[in-house]
């Protein structure tokens, strides 16, 4: 990997997501919600003229229950297979270098995480998670099918 | 090859296209003057384009077609079945020779002498040379020369492109109108806003081609099949202005050609087997085109003797493909899909026409190939059909925007039947368990109802507007929404995969502001609410089809109507001879003896209850017998329809004949003959008002005289004393003479004098007669 890192927050912990798969991080205007889908999908969105998927991350993870309120949080923008998508995170907001590759977990990192956990990556800020964008994107039933 | 020589190639190709469905038409009857026309002037123009250039043979050829036909337009030849045979086999040789022309060939021998010698009908029956498939055909597949090639992903960013700008375009113009101030770029700004809405229609244009210029090829192929068979067969095709990828119908014609091949030779019986079967002779196939979201449907349907699935089993068992034991267990729908199992065909025998190795497995690898999908559907005895739906990769939905549960929704147009309210409190309702049922046009539909189907909030079936879907064969169903904004054309985005899974929608789109709208797949929505597919099988519209067209002319065509009163009425068609709308205004003595003036006539209007308040705009329906005429007034006109049932007296309602079921309601038959009878001509009233001009000019007694007369009144001269008069207000105010009431005309119109009427405003005219003579009677 090319070592850049935009470290987020979500669900109250801090995580990484390759930077090189990020297009933008955006806050949403508008979010029209999409009935009978998956819990991990919010609503649909659109960036210019190309409609965008919302995903609640934190949902996608199974840790959220609350509401989750799309306003207070920053979309941040992937291409993924053709299609843009928005995940969901209360906080976007560096882009780091990786000091290495990204390592095994070693460590279980708990109930959710590790559906979505790639490995960890050693950065100037410390020891993150490197998330897993399809993982987030297949949601919570494909993420433990998978 | 030079400019001008291709733009005749091009002319004369775009020519023959728009030609192949006319060319049936006229074999269908050689007599019919406008096809003759158009054929005519099809080999006429052939011909003279030929002199500027040198084809003498291509010359020769269309002179000598020309020829025949100008005969048989002057009436000097029978348009017999030989002449048309020739003039077919005529222009399958031009639409050859235009491609050796394009291809810079030089033209090949062929039997032009026989084909102009039959043509002067020189030639015996045995002789004559046989039209065939082949060069039509062709003529459609070779490229244009004149076109470039681009890569379809340059198109789409252009596409991208445009729509980035027309959102920026529209964020810019709400801004603008947000300031409210003059900023003096509105009208530059409204000239780009132009020039971005052309360019986008062209650039969505570049891709899309309407279906019609494929079907279009397929009532000639059909009859040249049916033809070489000995069976008759029509062919119907519906929603040709459908539009699809250019990509896309290149792809689909092969499929395409050779279901319709099959459905031809396999489908559809002999003219003796039909009959037989208590069918009509000739067989009926259906080509239809629908759009809904990405997809294009397109239904290939025939009235033939279906697919006969045991034999299929059989074969299938005998290929060692199944065991007798698994097709024993086999549903009907199992043992349809045997006919994709590669290497069977239920043909016994191998025709020319179809049987050229390429089964019904191949067809649907291929359409699947590109993402589409090939349904089939059976039934013995009663015809087959097949649906293949295609992808749009990029697609302008002509679509209908509605609310439910305060949420936006889309629904592609070509699903919509109507919109039904029950704002008028027509609509009539049935609950059957949870289900509730809607009244249609005499069909009891299923309410869907949106919210509820997507498990909004809020989404109980309380809903007070009902749009009526039509899905891909027919059965149609009422989806409950709360609101109903407006058509838009929108551009069509696909879906993430996550959404795609709930099934209920085919994509999604922006409005204006860039707000993205779902688009419904109404399908699915009606699938999903136990709305079976097979509500009206194909069967039951071809069993029934040859009995409305006869009852169509046992019956009796009417005019359904709601009467002022609401009833719902029905008048015999051939009674109206107008229907129009008129103003409240022009209704005099509302009630029984009511009159309407009506483009310059007093004429008695019916159907105006004693004291009924008049709507401000109401419809009239103006009938006629022997050039007496009284006009019916109308709430509003409903449908015309046919009535073939029972007509059940009433009695005691004057003027209503009986009343009888149409379109599954009831109706009351309005009684034309009492109608008339009743209304004799007005000069029946005992003493007839009298009038008096009143001025020297000419134009009083020669214009104005007699339609005074004719509308019933008596010209008094000298000194008997007159009821009216008119006075000729243009010299002054004179004497009235001897009238109750008089009537002050002006030369010219005038605004300012409110009392008195332009000499040529004969309905105001008119109306201040009987104004005049109502206030005389009062």
């Amino acid at each position: 990997m090319n070592g850049k890192l935009l470290l987020i927050t979500l669900a109250g912990r801090r995580a990484a997501l390759p930077a090189a798969a990020v297009n933008s991080v955006i806050e949403l205007s508008e979010v029209t919600p999409v009935p009978r889908t998956p819990v991990h999908i919010a609503g649909l969105s659109a960036l210019r003229s190309r409609p965008l998927t919302v995903i609640d991350c934190a949902a996608a993870l199974g840790l959220s229950a609350a509401e989750p309120d799309w306003r207070l949080q920053r979309a941040v923008v992937v291409e993924y297979e053709g299609h843009l998508y928005g995940l969901l995170v209360d906080a976007a907001d560096d882009i780091i270098d990786a000091i290495d590759d990204p390592q095994p977990l070693g460590a279980d990192p708990g109930p959710g995480w590790e559906a979505a956990a790639l490995g960890r990556v050693e950065t100037k800020a410390g020891s993150l998670l490197l998330l897993d964008i399809g993982a987030l994107i297949a949601g919570p039933l494909q993420a433990r099918a998978a | 090859m030079d400019d001008l020589l291709a733009e005749f190639v091009a002319e004369t190709r775009e020519m023959l296209a728009a030609l192949s469905g006319e060319i049936v038409a006229w074999e269908a009857d050689p007599t019919e003057r406008a096809r003759l026309d158009t054929i005519f002037r099809f080999v006429h123009t052939v011909k003279g384009n030929c002199g500027f250039f040198d084809f003498p043979r291509l010359e020769a050829l269309s002179h000598a077609a020309e020829d025949a036909l100008s005969d048989a337009r002057a009436g000097r030849r029978v348009p017999d079945r030989r002449l048309v045979d020739t003039v077919l086999a005529v222009i399958d040789r031009i639409g050859a020779m235009i491609e050796e022309i394009e291809r810079g060939e030089p033209l090949s021998e062929a039997d032009d002498e026989r084909l102009i010698a039959a043509l002067r009908g020189e030639l015996d029956d045995a002789d004559l040379p046989l039209a065939n498939s082949g060069g039509a055909r062709s003529s459609f597949s070779a490229a244009d020369q004149r076109t470039i090639r681009l890569p379809v992903e340059l198109i789409d960013q252009v596409m991208s492109g445009v729509s980035e700008m027309v959102l920026a375009r529209n964020d810019i113009a709400r801004r603008l109108q947000m300031r409210g101030v003059e900023t003096g770029i509105e009208a530059p700004f409204s000239r780009l806003s132009a020039l971005i809405t052309e360019v986008r229609d062209a650039i969505t244009r570049t891709r899309m081609r309407r279906i019609e210029g494929l079907f279009a090829t397929f009532p000639r192929l059909v009859r040249d099949l049916s033809a070489e068979l000995g069976k008759q067969v029509f062919v119907e095709i519906e929603n040709g202005e459908v539009e699809l990828d250019r990509e896309m119908i290149e792809l689909i014609r092969d499929p395409l050609l050779h279901i319709i091949r099959n459905a031809v030779d396999h489908g559809i019986e002999s003219p003796g087997e039909r009959r037989a079967a208590g069918k009509r002779e000739a067989g009926m196939l259906t080509v239809s085109a629908r759009q809904t979201g990405n997809t294009i449907h397109i239904g290939i349907m025939d009235d033939g003797r279906g697919i006969d699935c045991d034999r299929l089993s059989q074969k299938a068992i005998a290929a060692g493909i199944i065991t007798a034991e698994r097709a024993a267990e086999m549903t009907r729908a199992e043992k349809i899909e045997l006919m994709f199992e590669p290497g069977l065909s239920t043909a016994n025998h191998v025709t020319a026409i179809s049987g050229r190795g390429v089964g019904m497995d191949v067809v649907r690898s291929n359409i699947e190939k590109f993402g589409g999908s090939l349904e089939i559907e059976s039934l013995p005895g009663e015809g087959t059909r097949l649906l293949i739906c295609v992808p749009l990769t990029l697609s302008i939905l002509p679509s209908l925007t509605v609310e439910a549960c305060g949420q936006t929704f889309a629904i592609p147009r070509s699903y919509v039947e109507e919109i039904v309210s029950t704002a008028g409190g027509q609509l009539e309702f049935a609950q059957i368990g949870e289900r509730r049922y809607v009244t249609f046009r005499g069909r009891r539909l299923a309410c869907v109802s949106l919210g509820g189907t997507l498990g909004l909030e809020g989404g109980g079936s309380s809903a007070l507007l009902f749009v009526i879907l039509r899905l891909g064969w027919g059965e149609l169903y009422a989806l409950e929404v709360d609101r109903i904004f407006d058509h838009q054309e929108l551009v069509i985005k696909p879906l993430s995969p996550g959404i795609m899974q709930s099934g209920l929608f085919v994509g999604c789109t922006q409005l204006d502001d860039g707000t993205p709208v779902l688009v419904l797949d109404v399908t699915a929505i009606g699938h999903g609410a136990g709305i079976p597919r097979e509500l009206q099988r194909p069967a039951a519209v071809t069993a029934s089809a040859p009995r409305p067209m006869r009852e169509e002319r046992e019956g009796l065509r009417v005019i359904l109507f709601r009467s002022l009163c609401g009833e719902r009425q029905a008048i015999a068609m051939n009674a109206v001879e107008q229907v129009e709308r008129a103003s409240a205004d022009v209704v005099r003595n509302p009630g029984p003896d009511a009159r309407i003036v009506l483009g310059g006539e007093i004429l008695p209007l019916l159907g105006v209850a004693e004291g009924a308040e008049l709507p401000e705009r109401l419809t009239v329906l103006r009938l006629g017998d022997r050039g007496r005429s009284i006009v019916y007034a109308a709430r509003e006109v409903i449908d015309i329809s046919v009535l073939n049932g029972e007509i059940k007296p009433v009695k005691g309602r004057g003027a209503i004949a009986g009343i009888a079921l149409i379109d599954g309601e009831t109706a009351e038959l309005i009684d034309c003959h009492a109608l008339f009878a009743g209304h004799a001509p007005q000069r029946t009233q005992a003493r007839p008002l009298t009038c008096r001009l009143v001025g020297e000019d000419a134009w009083l007694r020669s214009f104005l005289g007699p339609i005074i007369e004719a509308a019933g009144y008596r010209i008094v001269e000298g000194d008997e004393p007159a009821d009216i008069a008119f006075v000729d207000g243009s010299d002054g105010l004179r004497t009235e003479g001897e009238a109750r009431k008089a009537i002050r005309l002006s030369d010219r119109p005038r605004e300012d004098d409110p009392d008195s009427i332009y000499r040529y405003d004969r309905s105001g005219l008119m109306a201040a007669l009987v104004r005049a003579g109502e206030e005389l009677a009062a």
